[in-house]
């Protein structure tokens, strides 16, 4: 059974539908990414689950109980905020035991579980600073361990690392999902990131105007997106545009320009306008002649673990990533042949790519 | 940070700052600067000010229990208008603060409104309003809440209503500088640990706007122990404050020299308590005020 379920959540602010509908079902211990751009919603929903915003309609289940009138302050979630929200004049201890002392926890238990929740974040010994004193990095630590020093059901993770320079958020991903598997916490992270939502959740809600129009792991939102959205948004691809040409109860033959494309396990009507996608990565150099196709190199970047090139090809120009394995690929200019399995092509229905941001 | 290279900058701040600095000099200290040596004058009935140098005139206020109470009901008058703002000027600032854009700036002009209207005219307003047969006392006894008027004018209640409502701006104006600072989060943080929205105000809000009501307070502390206008009207001749005792010396007895006295003591007299209070106040909430 699900252990937070928001059902039919709509937000209206006047005409403007912030959520158009969502539902959402988050088992125990799960850590869910709700992944869109700006304006998705994505926030709106989280301040919803905290209280902060109240739904035009819906509901929202937490643990069996029915908290969708219940005001923020009874709810009882771990939460961080975008801007940490550290209280500024507190000392770190003094931030972490607030909530504590809220829930009338005694002192002497309270000083030990504010050293437990220092402890957690590896933060030890700077109790008595002040926010001030601290690192961005830090004052993220506090945040955090501020939010599970209550001990929550629940963890709230409001766009956590967008103040972090990469270096350090690349820990924090990795940090942070420690931690949240190490507690058995369920968590729902909102963020924009895609490479943030994939390092840390078991599901991806990728959310677009106010609905969630995909949810599986990241494995499954990368590799096989329902939309062209979710197929942008997740990373970066090649897309083709084309008209399905021919189909037999295996695969469909989309004609792009002068090439016929056979993507298996896919049906679509005759003539029907889809556009055919393959991710950079996917795509391999081969000796000119051999391969699908040959094209012109027309930029290559050296990004250190990887080789970024764009192919100028009879199917436009083609993007794709080669990992660096000690030898530098063909010069900008030199001819290149170019191949793919196409197990990997992806079909998606021209109609929806309208949708895409 | 960015700094400027004090050897590149010249003479420029001191030829910008020039202008205010002479007006400074020329209209403030030197005023004060001559008020000071006047308070250490002589004064005979028979010769007026004689040219001779003592600390009399601030003996004779040290000594005399008709100044004793003067000072203590400026004093008085002055913390309770200062409490006073403090109490309407933080929710009424907070109130405002989370209007709609559109509200917010007209009720921000209706507060601040009285700023622009002399403050005698004003005053005189407040006198109608409070007086016997004024409009407060015949509404309260149309509606049978007393009989007899309640004596408002010539009283300090009358004194301390007209000057909180007069000084009321400040607070509100130093106390919205530091809220807009606030960050909302903040807020929401507290109540997601479980605070009630009344704890979230005493122990994270105030703290914070700590330093906007302490600028406030002193603005307001400053200004009604000060007051002349306000007192003189509201007051009457009977209810002397220091400013009015001073200026009655001036032109009353002619007695320059105490009244030059009494306002040095005025100006100390605030001063101190001005710098000791938010001395104390900037080592209790250190961290906010950095």
């Amino acid at each position: 059974m699900a252990f937070l379920t928001l059902e039919g959540i709509v937000k209206t602010y006047g005409k403007f539908r912030a959520i158009d509908g969502l539902n959402l079902e988050v088992r125990h211990g799960e850590f869910i990414a709700l992944l869109g751009p700006s304006g998705c919603g994505k926030t709106t929903t989280l301040q919803s689950i905290a209280g902060f915003v109240q739904p035009t309609e819906g509901r929202i289940v937490l643990d069996g109980r029915d908290i969708t009138h219940v005001r923020p302050e009874q709810r009882g979630l771990g939460i961080v905020f975008q801007s940490y929200a550290l209280f500024p004049h507190m000392t770190v201890a003094q931030n972490i035991s607030f909530g504590l002392e809220m829930r009338g926890v005694p002192r002497a238990e309270r000083g030990k579980r504010v050293d437990e929740a220092l402890d957690l974040v590896r933060l030890a010994g700077l109790g008595e600073r002040y926010p001030k004193a601290l690192s961005g990095g830090q004052r993220q630590r506090v945040a955090i361990a501020r939010a599970l020093a209550i001990r929550p059901n629940l963890l709230l993770l409001d766009e956590p690392m967008s103040n972090l320079d990469a270096k350090l958020r690349e820990e924090m991903h990795i940090e942070l999902r420690a931690i949240q598997r190490e507690l058995g916490i369920t968590t729902i992270l909102v963020t924009h990131d895609q490479v943030e939502a994939m390092t840390m959740s078991d599901r991806i809600a990728v959310m677009q105007k106010g609905r969630i129009v995909q949810i599986d792991t990241p494995f499954e939102a990368y590799e096989r997106p329902h939309s062209p959205f979710a197929s942008a948004f997740l990373g970066k691809t090649n897309a083709f545009a084309g008209a399905v040409q021919l189909r037999n109860d295996r695969c469909c033959h989309v004609q792009v320009h002068d090439t016929l494309m056979h993507v298996p396990h896919e049906d679509r009507a005759l003539g029907n306008d889809v556009n055919v996608y393959i991710r950079p990565e996917k795509i391999r150099l081969v000796a000119l002649g051999s391969g699908r196709f040959s094209g012109r190199v027309r930029l290559r970047v050296f990004l250190g673990n990887l080789w970024l090139m764009a192919v100028e090809s009879r199917l436009g120009l083609v993007h794709m990533t080669l990992p660096n394995l000690g030898t530098p690929p063909p010069e900008e200019g030199s001819e290149v042949g170019l191949d793919w399995s196409d197990d990997d092509l992806r079909l998606l229905d021209r109609e929806v790519a309208h949708g895409q941001v | 940070m960015a700094r400027y290279d004090a050897e590149r900058v010249g003479v420029a701040p001191w030829l910008l700052s020039g202008p205010a600095l002479l007006v400074f000099i020329a209209l403030l200290l030197a005023p004060l600067l001559l008020t000071a040596v006047l308070s250490l004058n002589l004064f005979s009935d028979t010769d007026g000010v004689v040219p001779s140098y003592s600390l009399g005139n601030y003996l004779e206020v040290f000594r005399d229990d008709y100044f004793h109470e003067i000072f203590l009901r400026t004093g008085g008058m002055a913390l309770a208008v200062t409490v006073l703002c403090v109490l309407l000027g933080i929710p009424e600032t907070i109130i405002i603060a989370r209007m709609a854009p559109r509200w917010r700036s007209l009720f921000l002009l209706v507060v601040l409104g009285p700023l622009l209207i002399s403050v005698v005219v004003r005053t005189l307003g407040w006198a109608i309003l409070l007086g016997n047969n004024g409009l407060i006392n015949d509404a309260l006894q149309a509606l049978g809440i007393t009989e007899q008027p309640v004596k408002m004018l010539f009283t300090q209640v009358g004194v301390v209503i007209a000057l909180t409502h007069v000084l009321v701006p400040f607070m509100v104006i130093a106390v919205w500088a530091t809220l807009q600072r606030l960050d909302l989060q903040v807020e929401w943080a507290g109540l997601s640990l479980g605070a009630s929205r009344l704890t979230v105000f005493r122990r994270i809000i105030l703290p914070q706007i700590m330093p906007g009501v302490l600028s406030g307070s002193i603005i307001v502390f400053a200004l009604a122990a000060s007051a002349f206008a306000t007192p003189a009207i509201i007051g009457g001749r009977r209810l002397k404050v220091v400013a009015t005792a001073a200026y009655d010396e001036f032109l009353g007895t002619l007695n320059w020299p105490l009244g030059a006295a009494i306002a040095m003591l005025l100006l100390l007299a605030n001063l101190i308590i001005i710098l000791g209070c938010s001395k104390l106040a900037e080592r209790r909430f250190k961290q906010v005020f950095e």
